[in-house]
């Protein structure tokens, strides 16, 4: 609150504010005075022709309705902070209202997701009630990237199948979800050059069998075996502990299209789930957690 | 000696009236292109040019800065010359703030598709934009004050004082909002950051509500109502009361754009009080047009140009009943971010402030040229269709407004949401076509006044209109 403004701003604000209230009711008065005249004068000082005014007195509702939203006015200013040095007798302010909502819901909701946090992920992943739940949580908190199928899309991963970037066990699963993960390969354009790339992409794509230049392969093994193995392996399995993708089972997270894979070795790659875990909390992650194994796990 | 032959300049009035009508349509037709869009999202055939995004913001400032813009500027000198007995001062700086208001239109309708924008909304123009539209406003601060200045009649009109509040005010917004750091021509960084520039943001957006889109068509109000009723206006008194008021309160409300945000509490609070308390000072505005036409009410039945003066102040009392309801806090957690706050906005845009204009440009262009107006049936036909086109376009997203704020708020016993946010978007398919239909009508009235005003002006001689002989 206080980067908003100096000390100046509210104290400013609050006195110009309890100004213009004054003004307005004192303006009033002073115009609403005396008694309606018996005979409502004509103003015309030769405007425009015919164009003329009544000098009708205010309309007593609207002059009352006035007087009331004055008086509104100050009742609220009294009781809330509505003016910078002075927070209001009712002690009210959003953060607290927010504490106490969040308070609330906690005590309606918490029962229920306790009792699913004492179940582990396997048992949980079979309880239908849980599915559920854990279904309306993805659909709220995980389709804008992972699908509402959770079958994903170029670059964010499909969660059905059984290929796991960093690990499908259940706690890694609820390590990616509370903490993220962030899959950083570099680019290879420079180090490698255009027919580099080229060679390596075919022995990248022979892993599953859909090499088309085969005699560029054994330039491309070589090169791979030297610069790709640390993350990727030789049998270009990967490696869950660092998220380096799996080349050997024809799922690609970028495109498998030659042009796609070319570009993922020349200009690099970067995934990135959001850390989701402070601000979903432990009980939802875990049910989310269940929800996702169980995907994989269905027939 | 020349004081009898002398005229009022009606050629910048002409020009900014005519203009008027021609950003009046193209204005509308991007708002009825996005709304289309809204439900047939492969409109913008994947072009960046046509995307909404873009778009959206072409439509918002044609809409107000180029329609309601030259609006303003046609009525307001011609309702300061005629009111001050006076042509208009300095003539040829008047005639530039025109060429200057076009410039800034054409600007803003290549650069805002262009995806050029400082990203604040009704202020997206980029600096140079921004420096040039600041010139034009001192010229025509210049042009409006110094005519008043010089006026032959002891008193300023009424409609005067709303003008001129509304030219000096704008003037203030605009630059303080606007002040940035250039990078290049194309490219500003605001002076202010975080929650300063939003507070700074909303304080200029919701003025430019109640000075752009308030102020001065109050402004013509006070002047083609009274004229086209043959009438004097109900109250001098309240004017004077709810004019003042209007200028204490407008300025505190803006905070109510971001109830539940950063903004410190005591901030937003205080734009809720100030919102509620502009309904008594806004109802002035329309109690003193309405009543007017006491004793002359039956003329209603007859005359479409004045349906479309009061029927104006009808939209104007509802959308500031509903704007002060908008702003409480409980009401505002519902509201914000639906489109009911869009449906706010036009029941403001087209039934205050389109109708307004609407009426008063079909009282001035005859005048300007010297003609009575083709047809009256056709603008009784444009009257129905607008104000058929308006109810469709808010009742449509009254519904679909709180029809999302429920949705988005729905849990079931689990805690968990109802509906996930897509089901929401697709929830409201229903209502956008409804709205587009009233676009589509509110445009078809348009049409119809385009029409009919070509009609009127084919052929005509310009007016000319002298100068009273000094009188008084
Ligand atoms: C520092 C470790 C590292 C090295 C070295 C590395 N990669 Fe990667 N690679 C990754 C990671 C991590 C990803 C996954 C990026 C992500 O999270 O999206 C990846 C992704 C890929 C992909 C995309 C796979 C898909 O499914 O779309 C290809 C292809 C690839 N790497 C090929 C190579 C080749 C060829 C080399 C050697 C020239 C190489 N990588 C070297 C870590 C590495
Ligand atoms: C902003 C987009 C985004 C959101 C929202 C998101 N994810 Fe992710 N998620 C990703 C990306 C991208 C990756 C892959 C990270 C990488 O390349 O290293 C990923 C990876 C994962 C993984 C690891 C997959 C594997 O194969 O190891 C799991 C599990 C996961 N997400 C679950 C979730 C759940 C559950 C949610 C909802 C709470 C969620 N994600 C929300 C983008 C997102
Ligand atoms: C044919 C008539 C019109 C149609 C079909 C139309 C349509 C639209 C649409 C579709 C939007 C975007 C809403 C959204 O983002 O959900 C919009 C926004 C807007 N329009 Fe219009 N419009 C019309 C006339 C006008 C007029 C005459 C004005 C002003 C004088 C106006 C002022 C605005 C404003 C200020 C917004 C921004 C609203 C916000 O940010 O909440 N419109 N319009
Ligand atoms: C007393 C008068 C009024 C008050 C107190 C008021 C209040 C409000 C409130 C509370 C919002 C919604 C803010 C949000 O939740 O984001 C709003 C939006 C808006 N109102 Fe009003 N309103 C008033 C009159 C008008 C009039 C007469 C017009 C138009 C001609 C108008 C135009 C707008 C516009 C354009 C927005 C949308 C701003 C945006 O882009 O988000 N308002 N108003």
């Amino acid at each position: 609150m206080t980067e908003f403004t100096s000390d100046f701003w509210p104290w400013f604000i609050g006195i110009v504010s309890i100004l213009s209230l004054a003004a307005c009711f004192l303006f009033l008065v002073w115009v609403g005075r005396g008694r309606p005249p018996q005979q409502v004068e004509t103003l015309d000082h030769g405007w425009d022709g015919d164009l003329r005014e009544l000098n009708n007195p205010l309309p007593g509702w609207w002059r009352w309705l006035f007087y009331g939203s004055l008086v509104f006015a100050v009742a609220y200013l009294v009781l809330y902070p509505g003016l910078g040095f002075f927070p209001g007798t009712r002690g009210w302010s959003q953060e607290e209202q927010y504490r106490a909502e969040v308070e609330q819901a906690e005590g309606r909701y918490g029962p229920l997701f306790e009792r699913f946090a004492a179940m582990d992920i396997p048992t949980l992943a079979r309880d239908a009630e849980a599915r559920k739940v854990g279904e309306r949580l993805f659909l709220t908190y995980c389709t804008a990237c992972h699908g509402s199928d959770a079958g994903g899309a170029i670059g964010y991963p499909n969660l059905r199948d059984e290929e796991w970037q960093w690990g499908g066990t259940p706690e890694a699963i609820v390590e990616s979800i509370t903490n993220g993960r962030v899959g950083v390969m570099a680019a290879w354009q420079e180090a490698l050059g255009d027919d580099g790339v080229r060679e390596v992409a075919q022995y990248v794509l022979s892993f599953s069998g859909r090499a088309t230049r085969e005699d560029l392969l054994a330039a491309g093994k070589e090169k791979y075996e030297m610069a790709c193995f640390t993350c990727h392996k030789n049998d270009g399995k990967g490696n869950q502990a660092l998220g380096s993708l799996n080349h050997t089972d024809d799922i690609w997270r970028w495109g498998g299209s030659e042009q796609a894979v070319e570009t993922s070795i020349a200009k690099g790659r970067r995934g990135v789930m959001p850390a989701h875990g402070q601000f979903l909390g432990s009980a939802k992650v875990h049910l989310l957690a269940a929800y996702v194994y169980g995907l994989s796990k269905q027939p | 000696m020349a004081e009898a032959e002398e005229t009022y300049n009606l050629r910048v009035v002409r020009q900014f009236a005519v203009m008027s009508v021609v950003w009046a349509v193209v204005g509308m037709l991007v708002g009825l292109f996005i709304a289309a869009e809204l439900i047939w999202p492969a409109l913008s055939f994947d072009i960046p040019w046509l995307t909404y995004g873009r778009l959206r913001a072409l439509h918002t400032n044609a809409v107000i800065f180029a329609f309601g813009g030259c609006a303003l500027f046609a009525t307001s000198y011609y309702i300061v010359q005629r009111t001050c007995h006076v042509r208009l001062f300095a003539g040829r700086l008047a005639g530039l703030t025109f060429w200057g208001w076009q410039a800034v239109i054409v600007a803003a309708a290549i650069s805002l598709p262009l995806g050029i924008t400082t990203t604040k909304e009704y202020a997206e123009l980029e600096w140079p934009i921004d420096v040039l539209i600041t010139a034009v406003w001192v010229a025509y601060a210049i042009v409006f004050i110094g005519t008043l200045a010089r006026r032959r009649v002891p008193h300023i009109y009424v409609a005067n004082w709303f003008f001129a509040a509304f030219i000096l005010a704008i003037a203030m917004l605009h630059v303080v909002n606007s002040l940035a750091i250039p990078v290049t021509w194309t490219k500003s960084y605001s002076l202010f950051a975080g929650v300063q520039d939003a507070m700074v943001q909303w304080w200029y957006g919701h003025n430019a509500v109640g000075f752009f889109l308030t102020a001065g068509f109050l402004g013509m109000m006070y002047y083609f109502i009274p004229k086209q009723a043959g009438r004097p206006i109900y109250s001098y008194r309240l004017s004077v009361v709810h004019f003042w008021a209007l200028i204490f309160t407008y300025i505190w409300a803006g905070p109510h754009h971001l109830l539940y945000s950063v903004l410190p509490d005591w901030a937003q609070s205080l734009g809720m009080v100030f919102s509620l308390v502009l309904i008594a000072p806004s109802w002035g505005g329309m109690i003193n047009g309405v009543m007017t036409l006491s004793g002359a009410w039956q003329r209603l039945r007859t005359d479409p140009i004045l349906k479309f003066l009061v029927v104006s102040l009808s939209f104007y009392g509802m959308s500031t009943f509903e704007g002060p309801m908008m702003s409480i806090k409980t009401v505002n957690a519902l509201s914000h971010f639906t489109d009911w706050t869009v449906g706010h906005v036009h029941s403001g845009a087209l039934g205050w402030v389109g109708l307004i204009s609407i009426g008063s440009l079909y009282f001035l262009i005859p005048k300007l040229y010297g003609r009575e107006l083709h047809s009256l049936k056709l603008a009784e036909l444009h009257f129905w269709l607008a104000t058929v086109g308006i109810v469709l376009y808010i009742t449509a997203l009254w519904a679909a407004g709180i029809m999302q704020g429920l949705m988005w708020r729905a849990v079931n016993p689990d805690g968990t949401l109802t509906y996930s946010f897509i089901e929401s978007v697709e929830a409201m398919r229903p209502y956008y076509i409804v709205r587009f239909l009233g676009g589509l009508t509110y445009f078809s009235g348009m049409c119809l006044m385009v029409y009919n005003l070509w009609r009127t002006v084919r052929g005509a001689r310009t007016a000319e209109m002298p100068v009273p002989a000094f009188a008084h």
